[in-house]
Formats: C-alpha cells, structure tokens, sequence
C-alpha cells in the first residue's frame, strides 16, 4: 500500500499539537498538590541538564571543542551572562578551537 | 523587588505589555532560530532522503517545530510504514513535551484565556520552553509567541534548505552553531543553580544521570527522548519528595 506524504505529515502535526495543548488547556489553575507542584517546579532544569550534557560534547566535530564550549557556557551563566551572550560564546569556543585543533 | 507586583505586571494582556513582551520575545528568539537553521539543514538532508519535496518539508516544519520527532517519522515515510507507527513514534519522540507543558501550566496566570492557552502550546519546543521558564513571575504568552515568531520559520526555511541544497553550510559551521541550542539552555539552568543548591546538586545529578544513560546496557538502547522522559520523571520525583518547595515555588530553607 502505497502512502500519502500529506497524511503521514498531518498525523505527526495533530500528535505532536495535542501532546503539546492538552496539559496547558486542562490544568487551567495553581496545582495544590505540594508533591506534584514540587515535581513540576524541578522538571525544567532536570529536563534541561539532561539534554545539554552529554549532547553538548557529541554535537560538536571535536568533543575537546563542545566540552570547552560546556565549560564556557556554565561561567559565564554563572557570572550572569544573558541567553544571547552565552549562546554565541559557546559557538565563538567551538568554532575556533575547531579551527586550531585537530578534528577527531 | 515585589513579586506580586511583577507578576501583576506580567501576566496584564494589555496592548501595551502585548508588544513589550512579543518584542522581548523576538530578541531571545534570534540566536534560537539560528541555532534552528543550522540543525535544521541536517534535518533537511534526512526528509530530502525520504522522498519528501521542499514544500513539504517546510510545511512539516513550521507546522510541528520538533527536531528528533521529525527525524524518526520522515524516517519512517522513507520506509513507507503505516500511518499508526508514525503515530504511535510521534507520541514516543515528542512525549517530554507533555511534561513540559504540564510545568508551563503552572507559570501561566490562572486567567489566561483559552486562546492563548492553545497558542502557547503550540510553541513549547525544547528551547523556547526554556527561556519562557526562565521568565520572572507568571509567563505573558506573547514573549513565547515573539520568540516563535522569528525562530520557526528559521527552522522550517532550514529544512526547505536542506531538501534543495544538501550540505551546503560547511561542516565547521554547522558544527559552532549547533552548540547554540546547548548555551541557550545553560543560560536558563544556571543561574537558578547559583541562587540555590537543590537546584545546582540537581543540575549536576541530571549531567551524570544523563551520561550514564547513554552506555548503560537497557537504557542506551532507548531512544535519547525516552531516556530524557524517564530520567527527568525519576529524578524530579525524588528531589519533589526530599525538596519539598513551598506554595510561592521557592524552596524551604535550601536557599544559599
């Protein structure tokens, strides 16, 4: 049987939407819950530290260069850098120590 | 700084604060949609494989703004697999969403209206959930929807590029870019991680979790969504039951 592109798009579109909707329309209030309130205040930073590393130092040509990009990126969030600077440091880090090191 | 008072600020939708907010938006949004474009070209290169045509890749992107569940169903359309298995691998590759938008749930003011409550939803990627987290008291819609705004056309035209162009970008370019992303999410976990210890034990915790993920034996096996979804449920879990926070969301006596 033979697929159409259109319906295979539009079954990962109204998926992926509904996944996406559905928490943020139905819990319309402040959770109570102390437990649940907790978990969701910790998911955030849990989910995003999970993504960053190891994936930071896989992304990158040389993995010298995305775990100097790693390091780079947490001082100066540290010292309170914003989203922008931060975000174009690491790339400025890998880009040239992509450019004097070898690549793996 | 009073909180309510700042909370009251953001969570006003008057045209005013609408504009302040989206432009705000639009601004973190920039170096996401760069960091999109460059991740999305790669993306381009695997729907060009599956037969998809620039058109359609774009209408894929702009329409579903995920990375990895787009990666695993153009997959599947290359191997022409049914329409339930790319259902069910969209549910799998884009579940950690449906966390996510529960947290989100709980930054949007309780009067937000359903109309921007299905408009948020639709911008909850990785990346701008994060920065819309990161905002001080409850989260106006209008800054997720600026920073939308600019980064999903990014990442739809990166597709589209990458169906016509191949690997156009040199590889070291994408390589610096690609790193974009990971900044942007160090930018938002960080500074928490520096006003509270929970928060940073937490951070580093996930970091080795999330490596240790990745070479042990049934858990490498997964899908990198899966691991973050398990890892985050378990590890959020236990910090909820020995961390309890308080009803303002702040942490009970942990702050350092």
């Amino acid at each position: 049987m033979n697929h159409n592109t259109y319906i295979y798009i539009a079954v990962m579109v109204i998926i992926t939407y509904a996944i996406r909707v559905l928490p943020l329309t139905l819990i319309r209030g402040q959770i109570k819950n102390r437990f649940l309130q907790s978990f969701l205040y910790y998911v955030p930073y849990v989910t995003l530290a999970v993504m960053t590393f190891p994936a930071i130092v896989n992304a990158t040509q040389s993995p010298v260069a995305g775990a100097a990009a790693l390091l780079v990126g947490i001082v100066l969030a540290w010292l309170g850098a914003g989203l922008f600077p931060v975000a174009v440091s690491c790339c400025v880090v890998v880009f040239v120590l992509e450019l004097i090191l070898p690549v793996w | 700084m009073n909180k309510y008072i700042k909370q009251k600020q953001n969570q006003s939708f008057s045209p005013f604060s609408r504009n302040r907010e989206l432009l705000s938006g639009f601004r973190d949004g920039i170096p996401i949609g760069l960091g999109y474009f460059a991740v999305a070209f790669s993306l381009g290169i695997a729907a060009r494989s599956a037969g998809l045509s620039a058109f359609q890749g774009f209408l894929a992107s702009i329409l579903t703004n995920a990375s990895a569940g787009e990666y695993a169903v153009f997959s599947l359309i290359g191997a022409n697999a049914a329409y339930l298995e790319v259902a069910i691998i969209t549910i799998v590759t884009n579940a950690r969403y449906l966390l996510m938008s529960c947290a989100l749930s709980q930054k949007l003011s309780p009067d937000t209206p359903l109309s921007l409550r299905l408009l948020t939803g639709f911008g909850i990627t990785d990346e701008i959930f994060g920065i819309s987290i990161a905002r001080q008291g409850f989260l106006n819609p209008w800054y997720t929807f600026g920073a939308l705004l600019f980064a999903s056309p990014c990442w739809a035209a990166g597709t589209a590029l990458g169906i016509i162009a191949g690997n156009m970008l040199p590889a070291r370019i994408v390589s610096a870019l690609s790193v974009a992303l990971f900044g942007m999410f160090l930018a938002v976990i960080i500074p928490p991680s520096r006003r509270n210890r929970v928060v940073a034990g937490l951070v580093l915790i996930s970091f080795a979790a999330s490596w240790a993920a990745g070479i042990i034996p049934v858990l490498s096996s997964l899908s990198e969504g899966t691991r973050t979804i398990i890892l985050t449920v378990a590890i959020s879990a236990a910090a909820a039951l020995i961390f309890p926070v308080n009803q303002n969301g702040e942490e009970n006596g942990h702050e350092s």
